[in-house]
């Protein structure tokens, strides 16, 4: 055979081994990775997606500094079983934002796309500090510490714009405000612009109260988990163009449990 | 011609010396300034532990200066493969322990959990075991074999003096920082490229010494024809370098900081993440662990590989198909669904590549075949073999859409990922290590073939309950989530699902725990072996392989 012959070339010369071996393995991923960016429906357009408030984002660093991905997906496939259990199948939309994404691959505890509004934030809180004071089967492990960790607010400001660098269109103001407008979506007495919270973060619910108490870590994790999956409103969400054959397109979502 | 001189040996240059002191220097102030500099905690605790290892490597450089002698330039570097066959040894262990507990702990989550030690939870410890098995346990067995097959079959030394040494303590250091930093917190949150930003730029530079050693070690070779095993070990190197670079693309939020954010996100970043996690699989735990099948199972029973034609095939298929594979750990995700078919049709074909090499590593033992027998070395790398083969029939399987929709998310990928890591990546490890032993301390024998024995036997009945235990919890799990009643309501509610995997939980763990019984009696006899001793019950008995001769490999 002439090709095995010819191969004895590559055999006795590691240059051009090393330039064969590297074109052989790029291919696959040009082909494969290099459309997304490209191709136009890859991400649909869809009202309502916008970026974390500075309360939330600190909140998804420590879901991502604890490691809550290793056993907590967010994506809800479009399959009958899980649009039913967890609500509308994800979209490719709804995590345009996150710099990583957070998919996860395992689901040793349920899926958390949408698991924003449906408890109560005392009851994420006490879950997150004794799990299985309430789901007394549960694997998970206590994150009482959070609690007690007062939450880095000097900092928030440096990460949205590092954010906005990686393309997350945050505001100059968002940006300026950042720290105040924690504050207040925390429920802070010390922040005081409403009508200012009200115009960079539009829809974005604070609590009636105020509570004069340290903001830690457990409120901005619970902040961030309070807003996954509700960003899109699915009752006037349209689909570009339905495949008759995906049921779960017809499926009315109202968000309850499995 | 009789009171002649011997011949001086030729030493080496030590050309690289005054580049290597340079860079340790300007490493040392740096970091020094960064730790004086931060605002965070942890960032300081890791610029210190840069600074001590960037120190210690300028102290042992001096060391070698004064010593005034210069290795001899004509003899094998078998050093720095001694240090990675005991950093081998000791990643392993460290490895399966971590990933031991966390078994357990899933399996008893009151008693295992410890509320005010936030690093002892499961999600902290779960990337340590991960790291520590692929990176820290398949790196260091990928360093040190790599480093010794290069040798022998180019018969000339590593090249690059003492940057071996570099290459094997800097990988080293950056195994350190990854696994206190998830200790502590730092993570990018991207599986089985969790280190950040810092820890990746070190990496890089390890990673492109260890590709210069490796081709500088080719360039001088003695023999015209590179043989199969560096073809493997050379697109694992490159490859897993092109991975790196490109899934680790983030902006820091500064210089003094560990955190950062990725450059891609959603979507782009899903398949980003998982061409690079699928390829980790592909490169770093298939083809390097090839290259061993390639080299330690013809030497080990003396005869030549199968079929040299079969052998180029399987490398060139391999390396082509394998980085397609990756959307398949993204069906009926958002990912376009385009994607999604190309990377099933894509893991389906890579079914024949995989058994090709099977075969060719197992047919190798043509004429030979009572050493399964005899040898229980051979036995534990063939069966290794057989355990890869069964894992590179799932994968494909796994990754057809409508399979994938049940076994996504579930424990059956754990149990799939176990059978290919214990059973093939470990088995193959454990068998290189047996044979380097052996052969870089130069003994005529293992201290015990019956140690063996029982290792393989342990541990070989720890991965079948591993990797059953997973099927059923896998499968239960997958089949409950999707179950209705009789009113069209789903049947189970998920913590139900979750309760239903308890005892395959308890099963996993034991199976788990004899894999590191396994490993710590593996651990034993190569001390023993090194230190010259064999077992005074099988002193009489014929070795059951020959120590290492100079012959050319087999081929």
């Amino acid at each position: 055979m002439s090709i095995m012959n010819r191969h004895k070339f590559l055999e006795k010369n590691s240059g051009p081994l090393v330039a064969a071996i590297l074109v052989v393995v790029s291919i696959g991923g040009l082909i494969e990775i290099a459309p997304l960016f490209y191709v136009e429906n890859t991400i649909e357009k869809v009202e309502g997606v916008r970026p974390y408030t500075p309360l939330e984002l600190a909140g998804r660093d420590i879901y991502i500094r604890e490691g809550c991905y290793s056993c907590h997906s967010q994506m809800v496939r479009p399959l009958r079983d899980e649009v039913e259990r967890y609500g509308h199948y994800s979209l490719a939309a709804e995590s345009m934002y996150d710099h990583p994404f957070q998919w996860g691959s395992k689901r040793t505890g349920p899926d958390l796309a949408r698991v924003g509004g449906k408890y109560s934030d005392d009851w994420h809180r006490q879950h997150l500090i004794d799990p299985r004071s309430l789901v007394p089967g549960s694997v998970m492990p206590p994150y009482a510490f959070l609690d007690g960790e007062e939450l880095d607010i000097e900092r928030i400001a440096d990460k949205m714009k590092t954010n906005r660098k990686v393309g997350v269109p945050y505001t100059d103001e968002q940006i300026e405000s950042a720290a105040h407008d924690l504050r207040m979506q925390a429920g802070s007495p010390y922040a005081e612009d409403y009508s200012g919270f009200e115009e960079r973060w539009g829809g974005v619910a604070i609590p009636d109260i105020p509570t004069n108490k340290t903001i830690t870590e457990m409120d901005a994790l619970i902040a961030y988990l309070q807003v996954l999956g509700t960003m899109v409103d699915f009752s006037t969400f349209e689909i570009d163009a339905p495949d008759p054959d995906d049921l779960s397109a017809e499926i009315q979502t109202d968000g309850t449990e499995g | 011609m009789q009171n002649q001189t011997a011949p001086q040996p030729i030493r080496e240059s030590g050309d690289e010396i005054p580049f290597l002191a340079f860079f340790l220097g300007i490493g040392t102030l740096f970091f020094f300034v960064i730790a004086a500099a931060t605002p965070e905690e942890a960032m300081r605790v890791h610029a210190f532990l840069f600074l001590a290892a960037f120190s210690a490597g300028l102290y042992a450089l001096l060391l070698h200066l004064q010593s005034g002698t210069r290795p001899d330039a004509t003899a094998y570097n078998m050093g720095v493969v001694k240090a990675g066959v005991f950093a081998s040894a000791f990643w392993g262990v460290a490895g399966f322990l971590v990933g031991t507990l966390i078994a357990w702990q899933l399996a008893f989550p009151e008693t295992l959990s410890f509320p005010s030690l936030p690093w002892t939870n499961f999600s902290r410890l779960r990337p340590v075991h991960t790291s520590a098995v692929i990176f820290a346990f398949g790196g260091n067995v990928l360093i040190a074999t790599s480093f010794y097959v290069v040798q022998r079959t180019t018969k000339a030394r590593l090249w690059g003096g003492t940057l071996p040494w570099f290459v094997f303590w800097g990988y080293n250091l950056f195994i350190v920082i990854a696994a206190t930093g998830y200790l502590m917190g730092i993570t990018q949150s991207r599986e089985y490229a969790e280190p950040e930003w810092y820890a990746d730029l070190w990496l890089t530079i390890v990673w492109v010494v260890y590709l210069l050693v490796f081709l500088g070690t080719l360039w001088k070779r003695k023999e015209p024809h590179i043989y199969v095993a560096n073809w493997f070990y050379l697109a694992f190197i490159v490859t897993v370098a092109m991975l790196h670079v490109v899934n680790n693309l983030a902006v820091p939020v500064s210089i003094l900081e560990s955190r950062s954010y990725s450059l891609f996100s959603g979507v782009q970043d899903a398949l980003t993440q998982w061409w690079y996690g699928h390829n980790a699989v592909g490169f770093f735990l298939t083809a390097g662990f090839l290259a061993i099948m390639y080299y330690f199972i013809p030497k080990r029973v003396n005869r030549p590989v199968y079929s040299y034609r079969l052998s180029i095939v399987h490398f060139w298929s391999l390396i082509f198909i394998y980085i397609w594979a990756g959307p398949h750990h993204l069906h009926y995700t958002a990912l376009p669904q385009w994607a999604q078919t190309l990377g099933m049709v894509f893991s389906v074909m890579l079914w024949m590549p995989s058994w090709g090499g099977m075969i060719n590593g197992i047919m190798t033992l043509s004429g030979a075949w009572d050493k399964l027998r005899t040898d229980p070395v051979v036995r534990m790398m063939i069966v290794s073999l057989a355990f890869y083969g069964m894992s590179t029939f799932e994968g494909p399987l796994l990754s057809i859409r409508a399979v994938n929709a049940l076994s996504h998310y579930t424990e059956w990928g754990i149990g799939h990922v176990h059978s290919g890591s214990l059973g093939w990546v470990g088995f193959i490890s454990f068998g290189a290590l047996y044979c380097l032993t052996q052969w870089v301390w130069k003994r005529e024998r293992l201290y015990s073939l019956a140690l063996v024995e029982w290792h393989f036997w342990i541990a070989t009945i720890g991965i079948l309950l591993y990797i059953c235990a997973m099927w059923v919890a896998g499968i239960t799990e997958g089949l409950q989530w999707r179950a209705y009643d009789e009113f069209g309501f789903l049947q189970y509610s998920f913590i139900e699902t979750v309760e239903a995997k308890h005892i395959p939980y308890i099963i996993r763990a034991t199976g788990g725990s004899m894999f590191l019984i396994g490993a710590l009696i593996m651990c034993y006899n190569l001390y023993m072996t090194a230190t010259g001793r064999v077992r005074e019950s099988e002193r009489n008995a014929a070795p059951a392989a020959p120590a290492d001769t100079v012959a050319v490999p087999a081929e």
